[in-house]
């Protein structure tokens, strides 16, 4: 055997022995952490479905900020206005939480800025009135969650942290969404009016957000074997198509389905079929929205250059230099 | 000396107005802004400010009522604070002007036994915070590159003309006002030296009357950020939301 094959088959075997640690800590249901040896592909989905979750919230501004300066009561603006601050929050921790696996924000973003990684299809559609405003918070936000609160014990510990943090804020904006569409449902006939176009335009595409059909999910069956995902995408749809129906009532609004109705049987609501084509044109860039959000994210990030220089050239002329060694013995340690 | 009613009352339109405008200034930024970090700087400011709008607008009357269905000449705030963002130079200008000029005002109300003291106490402590980091950013852009260097030199020259009308006396608030004035001409020349930067040798008050905004005649971009806040409101009369 020639020194390099003995290498070669040590490395191997060393790399099945990670291999089996890493299985048995998944199988017990603990948290990876960033020192711990992941499978390369482990570490690639997760890296991509990070990034495209923290390019969603940071994406996902831009239909709701349409409507800060318009927003109709001070109350609404200042609610409206916290949301959108807590998304570019989230994005920020999702953005942290993406580089403990060894890439980086502006890596991220330029691959954003490039078109080479995706971010949730609901926000190429267009907030056309006021009320759309409340049902992005009821339904998109409601879906969130539903995707969400499963990935607070997904296998990845940074990832399940940042979503235990972010799941508390989304529930809030989810409220006010709903209790927003209640304001107006209850209001002049001309704001219920409102508020039954918004849901109209909104719930398919909302449901669209749980991804393809299960049979038809092509990262799914890896993904819930690693417990990144923990419920398939049909399985979370039909949740919260059972959580809906009760809250539109409530609301005294309509979804846009005439073949919903509670199945005794199965337990859940049936509903109609989802146009799945809208959805592939829409993941493929032709949504009505779609080149609008890329350029508005590029435009901010290009006009902003100036200013982040800016800030570097400050940072380096004014650095404060490490303190030099006294020769009393080792230097001194960090403490904090 | 104790403010009347009706003293009392314009005071607090006038404080209310600035708070608001420039809050719905700042809300122009979201989605927009250079970096992350400052889409949840320039939202928290204006969050700041629009809670301080409220509760001075709420002495005033309905906040709903005096922000949506006043017109622009009812309108009470300094012509600095309804200036357009610009680049990030200007806004980060116009903080610093306004910030400063606030947390002097609140400080002062702060120690007061007047109407505006309980406010004054909680929103001092907001606007030191803005001050900072207006403040941060001066030195950053003053002292950052050539082009920053350019940039915030000329927006602190551009805003100049709207610094004088700060320190018109607002009856109602019984301050020392020429006291204020100097403070502040002290304060923000330390920042801009500090940032390299130049202190603007130019009128303060440009062609308009000292005091212009506060007696409701405003500037231009006024008319249409006023068209695009209340548009909504006003197409349903009596709509609560």
């Amino acid at each position: 055997m020639t020194a390099m094959t003995a290498m070669t088959a040590m490395t191997a075997d060393t790399a099945e022995r990670y291999e089996a640690v890493f299985d048995a800590a998944v199988a017990a249901d603990e948290r990876i952490e960033p020192r711990d040896w992941m499978p390369e592909a482990y570490r690639a989905t997760l890296v991509r479905q990070m990034a495209q979750h923290a390019h969603s919230e940071i994406i996902g501004m831009q239909p709701e900020a349409n409507w800060i300066t318009r927003a109709p009561s001070l109350r609404r603006k200042a609610i409206l206005m916290a949301k959108v601050q807590d998304e570019a929050g989230h994005g920020l921790y999702l953005y942290s939480a993406a580089e403990t696996l060894g890439t980086s924000r502006e890596e991220l973003l330029d691959k954003l800025h490039a078109g080479r990684q995706r971010y949730s299809s609901i926000f190429n559609y267009p907030t056309l009135t006021w009320a759309d405003v409340g049902a992005i918070g009821w339904l998109v936000d409601g879906a969130a969650i539903t995707n969400q609160v499963p990935l607070c014990r997904c296998s990845y510990g940074p990832y399940a942290r940042a979503m235990v943090r972010i799941c508390k804020e989304e529930s809030f904006h989810q409220r006010q969404g709903f209790e927003l569409l209640l304001a107006l449902s209850r209001g002049t006939p001309a704001q219920h009016e409102m508020a039954q176009d918004a849901v109209d335009r909104w719930w398919w595409p909302s449901l669209m957000m749980f991804g393809p059909p299960d049979d038809e999910s092509s990262h799914s069956a890896q993904s819930m074997a690693w417990k990144i995902k923990r419920h398939s995408n049909d399985e979370l749809r039909r949740r919260f198509v059972d959580i809906c129906v009760p809250q539109a009532r409530a609301l005294g609004l309509t979804l846009p389905d005439p073949e919903i109705r509670w199945n005794e049987e199965r337990g859940h609501h049936d509903f109609g079929p989802i146009d799945w084509t809208e959805f592939q044109e829409v993941l493929k860039g032709n949504g009505p929205c779609n080149e609008e959000r890329l350029t508005q994210r590029r435009r901010a990030h290009e006009e902003g250059a100036w200013v982040r220089e800016a800030a570097a050239a400050h940072a380096e002329k004014h650095r404060t230099t490490p303190p030099a060694r006294t020769g009393h013995g080792a230097p001194q340690e960090a403490t904090a | 000396m104790t403010a009347t009613a009706a003293e009392a009352t314009a005071a607090a339109l006038a404080l209310g107005d600035d708070a608001l405008v420039l809050s719905h200034r700042l809300g122009e930024w979201a989605g927009h802004a250079p970096v992350l970090e400052e889409e949840v700087a320039l939202a928290n400011i204006a969050l700041d400010l629009l809670g301080q709008a409220r509760v001075l607008l709420s002495l005033a009357g309905d906040e709903d009522e005096l922000a949506y269905l006043r017109e622009e000449r009812a309108f009470r705030n300094l012509q600095l604070v309804e200036q357009p963002n610009g680049d990030f130079a200007h806004t980060i200008a116009r903080q610093l002007y306004f910030s400063v000029y606030q947390r002097l005002l609140y400080g002062e109300l702060a120690t007061g036994s007047g109407e505006f003291a309980p406010l004054a106490a909680k929103a001092v402590k907001e606007v030191a915070y803005h001050q900072d980091h207006a403040e941060q950013w001066t030195l950053r852009l003053g002292d950052g590159t050539e082009e920053s260097h350019g940039r915030m030199g000329r927006a602190c020259e551009a805003l100049w003309k709207f610094t004088g009308e700060m320190f018109q006396p607002v009856p109602g608030l019984d301050l020392d006002w020429p006291a204020l004035e100097a403070s502040w001409l002290e304060l923000v020349a330390d920042v801009l030296e500090r940032a390299t930067l130049t202190v603007p040798s130019g009128p303060r008050t440009g062609a308009w009357t000292a005091g212009a905004g506060r007696q409701g005649v405003h500037t231009e971009p006024f008319g249409r950020m006023l068209a695009e806040m209340q548009h909504l409101h006003r197409s349903h009369p009596g709509a609560s939301w």
